[in-house]
């Protein structure tokens, strides 16, 4: 339900507004308002990564031209930015510092997964210091895929985000449940990456012989 | 180790008769060069330098000989390349030590720029250098367990030595090698690892040696210190970079670089990779610039694979003239941010970004991506131009480029707040330049008019007229002004190969999935926009590369960011990052 032209929208069925004041009132909801505010002005940290953050420039300057989603504010400081466009590879020596800067954005707070690093390793996947994946550790709203994806891609991935924001409302989203969100932990670079949560199962691992393959998994998979 | 019984009747080289029983020739099949023995190493460097005027240490390597062969040894083999500044062909000598005792003297002190690169055979191959003063992991973090480029470290992924891999293969069973992984992810610890006793460490030998230079330093009023971290998520860092400064107030009183945050061990991947697969990597390596990029690799295996892999005459042309674009699309997005890190916030960016849309419209139409090109094959190009390509190139060149690099010129070259923020500013002197193994605009600039080009000239750069460009201060100012010049002398080129474009075939043969590269080893180099970019692949006969190397010049470049920064201004720190014009992907590959 994309709303190109919103106050035609906002009105919420049922609630009938006379002709001549369709452009001026509307009777709606909060989420509804809350959300439009939230969709045009999704303000992006200015974080590249790899690769994608050239097509990630690219998308911001003249020719594509990201001002039109009102997103053009690519903010260098997480304190000030909603969406965390993750553009490129994410390495182990770099996700503590991705997390934390994830920790630091207020909420609301969107992932972009851009391009295929971003979203599962990419070409990079089996390297030694490569993250399969950003969403192993943040939670990811968007993937685009490509490599790197074209500026359109990415333009469509920020609507489709937009379409997301549509559909949020206040009572479920996470943030706003009793008690707020626990801060994700923030990984620790030891002899290869370590990641707080899951330190149960290294005492599970340690038990079971590593690496064991099971012929079920892989005919499962095939 | 393995060379010593040289043939008696063969003539003694000329470096063998100056050092007799030092130095022997390489006779292995497919080899060049000379092997030193180790403990010699120093004295034959100090003789290369002051006696016989090889002044440039442009590459260290380390390869892993390791074999199961109960016969031959294991030895670790370290590969230098050097040059003189004023042009000609290389000098390659090797050293070879036990896999056991990897231990050899660092060359830092005769060629600084032999830094970096040492701690990044120290890092990756575990080569201990000794005399280096300050051997530290430099794209993993100290702490990493294993020296991942030996051959006998397997990463947490690790599926078989080579690909393609079985399970891809038609009959293959396929799986996801996650689901194999205990924790599901890319990660491997020590056998009895616990991580609830291990101690995070906050760089503490990084410190040490920031300490360290700061006692260097001195002044006769006693301030107090600050240590900054600059990065890695910093937007003047071009990427994900990070520097370490400790400030005097506002001057720069030591500075350390540090990298490794976008480390994709493009090598490793590499030795498993086959010969072919490896052409699209290539391109993610200077993500700006993917065809100078192939255009080196696609070099040094075409040497490897000898005269059936020699490029048809419009490949060559073809190849020539998508490296210039390349060229020209590199130094406008570098002037572009050089401004931006200048405080010109992106108006200026934006210009030349508008021309690299062009240029990479280019590219679209021929090779099917904007960026990653992944055009060169061995013995020429993937595809021909497309109908209309021509003449698009030829407007572009011809009428709309020339206008909008004098534009450029015009705004931006007089402007009194650039040439006040930038002259003067981050000198380095032809010495150090040479010293420290800077390249491409950077040496440029410092008044060494050193271009491979014309140096050690490559593909059919010799049927071309044009100049090398050349600055002599030094300074930032000259670093914006040598790549404007360079934007222009690659539009002379790009005019004098369109002219003479033949028609003809593309590619020597068929397009093949799997080549041949018969065992050997071989050097390939071109001036790619940030300087020499070398790769240095050895082949065994076998589908995939047994090493694979890059000379990457943005990181080698870096080496003399420090000496660069010492004593000026923190707002210079960016700017003079910015005229070095870096990009991430090939700093830490
Ligand atoms: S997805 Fe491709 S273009 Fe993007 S960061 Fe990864 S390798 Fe680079």
């Amino acid at each position: 339900m994309s709303e190109m032209n919103p106050p035609e929208n906002m009105n919420s069925n049922g609630y009938e507004v006379p002709p001549e004041m369709r452009n001026n009132i509307a009777i709606t909801t909060l989420d509804k308002i809350w959300n439009m505010g939230r969709r045009y002005s999704v303000w992006p940290m200015m974080f590249g990564l790899a690769c994608c953050a050239i097509e990630m420039i690219c998308t911001a300057a003249s020719r594509y031209d990201l001002a039109r989603f009102g997103m053009e504010v690519m903010r260098p400081s997480p304190r000030q930015a909603d969406l965390m466009i993750v553009s490129g590879t994410v390495t182990k020596k770099m996700i503590p510092q991705i997390v934390r800067l994830y920790n630091q954005m207020p909420e609301p707070k969107y992932v972009l997964a851009m391009g295929a690093c971003a979203s599962g390793g990419g070409p990079f996947k089996e390297g030694y210091n490569v993250v399969s994946g950003v969403d192993k550790y943040v939670p990811v709203d968007v993937y685009v895929p490509g490599c790197p994806p074209t500026p359109q891609a990415l333009l469509h991935g920020l609507m489709k985000l937009q379409e997301k924001i549509d559909s949020e409302s206040i009572r479920t989203v996470r943030w706003y449940q009793p008690g707020g969100e626990e801060p994700i932990p923030v990984p620790i670079l030891g002899p290869d990456i370590i990641d707080p949560r899951d330190f149960p199962k290294f005492k599970s691992v340690k038990a079971a012989p590593a690496k064991a393959e099971t012929a079920a998994e892989s005919a499962e998979a095939a | 180790m393995t060379e010593q019984a040289a043939a008696p009747e063969r003539e003694l080289t000329a470096l063998e008769q100056r050092f007799p029983g030092v130095v022997t020739l390489d006779e292995r099949k497919g080899y060049e060069g000379h092997i030193v023995q180790a403990d010699k190493l120093i004295e034959f460097a100090t003789a290369l330098r002051d006696e016989m005027g090889y002044d440039y240490l442009s590459s260290i390597t380390a390869v892993d000989y390791l074999t199961d062969d109960e016969e031959a040894e294991s030895f670790f083999e370290l590969v230098y390349h050097m040059y003189k500044s004023t042009g000609g062909a290389a000098l390659v000598f090797k050293i070879q030590i036990p896999r056991d005792n990897p231990v050899v003297d660092s060359l830092v002190e005769l060629y600084p720029g032999a830094d970096f690169q040492e701690r990044e055979a120290w890092d990756l191959m575990g080569i201990k250098f000794e005399g280096h003063p300050d051997l530290r992991r430099i794209l993993m973090w100290d702490g990493f367990e294993g020296f991942p480029l030996r051959k006998d470290w397997k990463e947490p992924y690790y599926e078989e030595d080579a690909k393609p891999f079985g399970n891809r293969w038609p009959g293959g069973q396929v799986y996801r090698i996650e689901d194999k992984n205990p924790y599901g992810k890319n990660n491997q610890y020590p056998d009895g690892f616990d991580p609830s006793t291990w101690k995070e460490s906050e760089d503490p030998k990084l410190y040490e040696v920031l300490e360290k230079a700061a006692m260097e330093y001195s002044e006769d009023i006693d301030t107090e210190q600050v240590v900054v971290n600059l990065g890695p998520q910093h937007p003047s860092t071009h990427g994900v970079f990070r520097m370490a400064v400790r400030l005097d107030g506002e001057t720069i009183v030591a500075l350390k670089p540090v990298m490794g945050y976008l480390h994709r061990n493009h090598e490793q991947i590499g030795e498993r990779n086959t010969f072919i697969m490896n052409m699209p990597f290539t391109d993610r390596l200077d993500y700006l610039s993917s065809m100078s990029n192939n255009f080196g690799y696609a070099l040094a295996v075409e040497k490897l694979m000898g005269d059936k892999a020699t490029p048809p005459e419009r490949a060559e042309y073809l190849r020539v003239i998508m490296a210039e674009l390349t060229r020209i699309s590199n130094h406008l997005w570098a002037i572009g941010f050089l401004l931006n890190d200048l405080g010109a916030f992106f108006t200026p960016a934006l210009y030349a970004i508008e021309e690299r849309e062009l240029i990479l419209d280019i590219f679209e139409a021929v090779t099917g991506s904007r960026m990653m090109c992944n055009y060169f094959r061995f013995g020429g190009v993937a595809r021909d131009l497309p109908e209309g390509t021509e003449q698009k190139i030829k407007d572009l060149v011809l009428e709309r480029l020339p206008r909008k690099i004098d534009e450029l010129d015009l705004y931006l070259t007089e402007n009194e707040l650039i040439r006040s923020r930038c002259e003067g500013v981050g000198v380095i002197t032809p010495e150090d330049a040479i010293a420290y193994s800077a390249a491409g605009p950077v040496l440029r600039a410092s008044g060494v008019p050193y271009d491979i080009r014309k140096a050690d000239p490559y593909s059919i750069y010799d049927e071309f007229k044009f100049d090398v460009a050349a600055r002599y201060h030094g300074d930032v100012y000259d670093r914006y002004l040598i790549r404007v010049d360079e934007m222009r002398q690659s539009l002379r080129i790009l005019q004098q190969a369109l002219k003479k474009l033949p028609k003809g075939e593309i590619l020597n043969g068929k397009n093949p999935y799997q080549v041949r590269v018969p065992a050997g080893e071989a050097y390939g180099r071109v001036e790619g926009p940030k300087g020499e970019l070398g790769f240095y692949v050895v082949s065994n006969g076998k589908p995939n590369p047994w090493r694979y190397h890059v000379r990457a010049p943005s990181f080698i470049n870096l080496t003399i960011l420090e000496k660069m920064c010492v004593g000026q201004k923190v707002a210079d720190v960016v700017v003079n990052l910015g005229s070095i014009d870096i990009v991430l992907g090939e700093v830490d590959r």
